[in-house]
């Protein structure tokens, strides 16, 4: 009565507006809002009362969060308030006092069709931006430093397997198991490691990671990765740190009794501290590796040219002796010159 | 209306029934244990259901006691959990452990012992058979031990929580429902515990497939003359959908852990490196199972609220056969999105993309479900009766826990969100908020046709609000505690997670304080037993048990109904 009927038998246009507007208005205002990591939160570390992500220590995290924040978000919160007003408008426009005849359809074939199609446009939407993202994190550019993480019951074990650094075992630091020794000791509870994983900034580390015994996963929140560490199977994970710092996550599955007590902390540096460390640790760094490489390399040419002197030298002895015996395998001097300028 | 000739009939073979009655009715062991009556056998399964809720609930009492701060308040030696003397609290070791137990068994008995049990052995054998017009199911005999069976997986279970299961001897199989492998080998359990969930599991799920054959056999065989398929009430299609995805599901979890309890038991390695197998092989073999599982969890409840609300609105459900066919979508599509489930695990880059790409296509069909309720309601002329208020309550937070399922579809986001509070929440919003919101609903609407008894009306709004404040308050937070990336399971945490977890655990008082007022209800329609009439509801309820007194008859439908095309008994 009064109301427009747009949609044939039954649906009012009044209170679809309504409705409607509603959500748009709330879609636009939680795009602004949403759950963008507040000013203050801590770097790495969860923030108590945050609603939100933790602060993106990578650019991948940031990455995801913009999905979540502007794409996903919004668009839930406008689909919950729509069916909110929508079951608000109903119980009071519709209720029996105010609506003491029901109507009596029970079809509409327009709406019906919109309300399959319109959702079908917006997960394809959806899914167009949840691929994209999805190839970036598979996608791994080029690494710079190669870390292998093993989840053990209850702690974690790190090798650098291309510096020549291997089982550093990090576990949760003793004062770190209790609230009052950590306050005391200004390291965050049940988070505080003895041996962190270091890695540079602003480079790229592939991270390997496997299970000793059960199934543990590997995990920062920051940068935005999970990966399992499953025995017998080695996944492969990246990440690339933007800032220099230190970074907390929590084995994410369930591995025994001191699940919750196996934490990650992976320190940030710049490379020179990087380096240090390396040294320290035993290994070589990278770019020691990389003038070694250098070096035997040149030291192979050498070896290749004289190697290839004496065969040119000692082919001509052989012509003669290949000529008069057909079954003569190919001479091998020619073969390990070769292999040996690789 | 139209249901003049029922109404006729009905008369006349009520008197014949309340002749037979004093005949037939068995003395109280035999009509308990040895029924074979689908309505009794109903009863059983809402009593058992009842019961394992009650407990299910305590430990989440239990859980949400222990998180209400940092540090270890409840799973300790010395604390009052300690001197109920149920676990053994003795040492650090044995009381973490015993933690995580009573998170599995949560778990394991709020599905198995008491959604399922509820919405399946419960409702639905209680309604089927009268709903499609049947004297009974097909198979009575089967279903009376489908019902014992669950009683047994259930005695197997709860012993399991005090068997050794641990490396250090620590009682209850501490793995989660999920069971993964080698935490549920030798390697994590070398206890006896997981051999006894083992047990329980097979036997609950020849229980579900046992009753599966059931309800398959009889709605297909035993629906009245005039009641085609598409005549069929929503609820009846909800069970039939249900049971065909018992039926493919359970005998992969079969499998699964049938190769556990070799591995176990038998030297074989089918889940372990060293002799050539494969973990994740094992979580391939659950979630085939698990996943269609949830759907099996909540697809009842869609038929119960389809119901409900076309009852209180006066009006038929809008878009009856895209209810029908959008149950059947979802249970089809369910049976091939498990691996979202595994998006950490490792799998290539094309398996994870088509596993966001389908479980998103989930979401059209569930929309259109709940888009048609909506319009069922529109223009409509609602009562706001207990049940009614269940059922939106249900419509609003199902969709709320619907589309952080869409968020957590995106294996990119899934990667900062997997096993952490996000999903917990997003599983509890579908499961607390809308499977047991829907069982609720069902409580009440059927409350009176089955105990012939009418319940206080206020004591059943003041359980729906104070559970509707306290489980909203319990898991709404946990999504804020997804997002910063508290992990799941755990017994302790950071205390960067403090304040939401002190909240949670608050709104975990108040649904306690709502289980009571249930309770109270439940012994005040007892106590005072106000007469049940046939149809309280009025003209809205349309379907055959309004046509039958309340309790009905022992024997329902000696003389078939005849469903005529003008009958609205859907």
């Amino acid at each position: 009565m009064g109301s427009k009927r747009l949609f044939g038998k039954g649906l009012s246009g009044r209170g679809l507006f309504r409705a409607a507007s509603s959500a748009i208005a709330t879609l636009a205002l939680s795009a602004v809002m949403s759950v963008p990591a507040l000013a203050g939160d801590t770097m790495g570390l969860p923030t108590d009362k945050a609603m939100g992500w933790q602060p993106a220590g990578s650019a991948l995290k940031r990455q995801t969060e913009v999905f979540y924040n502007y794409g996903l978000f919004p668009l839930i919160v406008a689909i919950c308030v729509l069916v909110g007003v929508l079951l608000l408008w109903i119980m009071i426009r519709y209720n029996r006092k105010a609506n003491p005849i029901p109507a009596k359809f029970s079809h509409n074939t327009f709406i019906e069709i919109v309300w399959t199609l319109i959702p079908v446009v917006i997960l394809v939407v959806v899914a167009v931006f949840s691929l994209g993202l999805l190839r970036d994190y598979n996608d791994m550019p080029k690494p710079d430093v190669v870390v292998k993480a093993t989840g053990n019951q209850w702690f974690w074990t790190y090798d650098y397997p291309e510096l020549g650094v291997t089982d550093i075992e990090s576990r949760l630091r003793e004062d770190a198991k209790d609230i009052k020794t950590a306050k005391a000791a200004g390291v965050p509870y049940l988070l505080e490691v003895d041996n962190a994983l270091v890695v540079p900034v602003n480079k790229v580390v592939h991270v390997q990671v496997t299970g000793a015994d059960v199934i543990h996963s590997f995990t920062i929140p920051a940068f935005g990765f999970k990966i399992d560490a499953v025995p017998g199977r080695l996944n492969n994970t990246w990440f690339k740190a933007e800032k220099i710092g230190t970074y907390y996550g929590q084995c994410s599955e369930l591995c025994g009794k001191d699940h919750a007590y196996m934490p990650i902390e992976i320190k940030v540096v710049s490379d020179a501290d990087f380096d240090a460390f390396i040294i320290a640790q035993g290994g070589k760094t990278r770019a020691m590796l990389a003038s070694e490489a250098a070096a035997s390399a040149a030291a192979a040419e050498e070896a290749a040219a004289s190697a290839a002197e004496a065969a040119s030298a000692s082919a001509a002895a052989d012509v003669s002796a290949a000529a008069s015996d057909a079954n003569t395998t190919a001479p091998a001097a020619p073969a390990s010159g070769a292999a040996a300028a690789h | 209306m139209s249901s003049t000739a029922i109404t006729h009939e009905r008369d006349t073979h009520a008197d014949a029934h309340a002749h037979d009655a004093h005949e037939h009715k068995p003395g109280f062991f035999a009509r308990w244990v040895f029924t074979t009556n689908h309505k009794d056998i109903g009863t059983l399964y809402l009593i058992f259901a009842i019961l394992f809720g009650l407990i299910g609930g305590a430990f989440s009492g239990l859980i949400r006691w222990e998180l209400a701060e940092p540090g270890l308040q409840v799973f300790m030696k010395g604390s009052m959990l300690d001197s109920m003397g149920l676990f053994n609290l003795s040492n650090p070791d044995h009381a973490k452990h015993a933690f995580n137990s009573v998170v599995t068994a949560h778990a394991v008995i709020m599905i198995f012992f008491m959604v399922m049990p509820a919405t399946m052995g419960g409702f639905a054998n209680w309604f089927v058979p009268i709903m499609i017009g049947s004297p009974d199911m097909a198979f009575p005999r089967l279903n009376n031990i489908s019902f014992w069976l669950l009683v047994a997986a259930a005695v197997l279970l709860v012993t399991s929580i005090f068997t050794p299961s641990g490396p250090g001897g620590e009682h209850g199989f501490a793995g989660g429902w999920t069971m993964y492998p080698p935490m549920s080998t030798h390697t994590g359990s070398p206890g006896q515990a997981m051999d006894l969930v083992i047990l329980s599991l097979h036997i609950a799920g020849a229980s579900s497939i046992l009753g599966s054959i059931n309800f398959i056999t009889t709605i297909f065989n035993m629906r009245a003359p005039g009641m085609t398929l598409h005549r069929m009430p929503l609820f009846a299609w909800a069970i039939l959908v249900t049971a065909f995805m018992l039926l493919l599901s359970l005998p992969v979890l079969a499998g699964g852990i049938t190769m556990l309890l070799t591995d176990r038991n038998f030297g074989t390695s089918f889940f372990d490196p060293s002799g050539g197998g494969d973990p994740i092989m094992f979580q391939h073999l659950f979630w085939f199972f698990g996943h269609p599982e949830v759907y099996i969890l909540i697809l009842p409840g869609f038929g119960i609220v389809s119901h409900i609300v076309s009852t209180f609105s006066r009006k038929p459900v809008f878009g009856y056969l895209a209810m029908a066919y959008a149950m059947l979508a979802i249970g089809f599509v369910g049976f091939i999105v498990w691996a979202h489930h595994m998006f950490t695990v490792g799998m290539s880059f094309d398996l994870r993309a088509y596993f966001t790409l389908a479980t998103m296509v989930i979401a059209v069909p569930t929309g259109v479900k709940v888009f048609s309720w909506i319009a069922t309601m529109w223009g409509g002329s609602l009562w706001f009766t207990v049940p009614m208020q269940w059922a939106i309550g249900f419509i609003f937070l199902f969709t709320v826990g619907g589309v952080t399922g869409v968020v957590l579809s995106n294996a990119a986001v899934d990667y900062s969100l997997q096993d952490t509070y996000y999903v917990v929440a997003h599983f509890h919003y579908v499961l607390s908020l809308g499977a047991v919101f829907s069982i609720f609903a069902g409580f009440y609407y059927w409350f009176e046709k089955m105990f012939g008894v009418k319940y206080n009306k206020w004591l059943g709004a003041a359980h729906f609000w104070i559970m509707f404040i306290g489980v909203n308050l319990v898991f709404f937070p946990q999504h804020f505690l997804g997002l910063q990336g508290m992990p799941r399971r755990y017994v302790d945490y950071p205390e960067g997670f403090a304040y939401w977890n002190m909240v949670s655990s608050i709104g975990y008082a108040i649904t306690a304080v709502g289980v009571v007022v249930f309770l109270i209800m439940c012994l005040e329609a007892a106590i005072v037993r106000r007469k049940g009439e046939a149809n309280p509801w009025g003209e809205g309820a349309t379907t055959l048990e309004w046509t039958l007194s309340s309790p009905p008859p022992y024997h329902q439908f000696s003389e078939l109904p005849v469903i005529k095309e003008d009958d609205e008994h859907h």
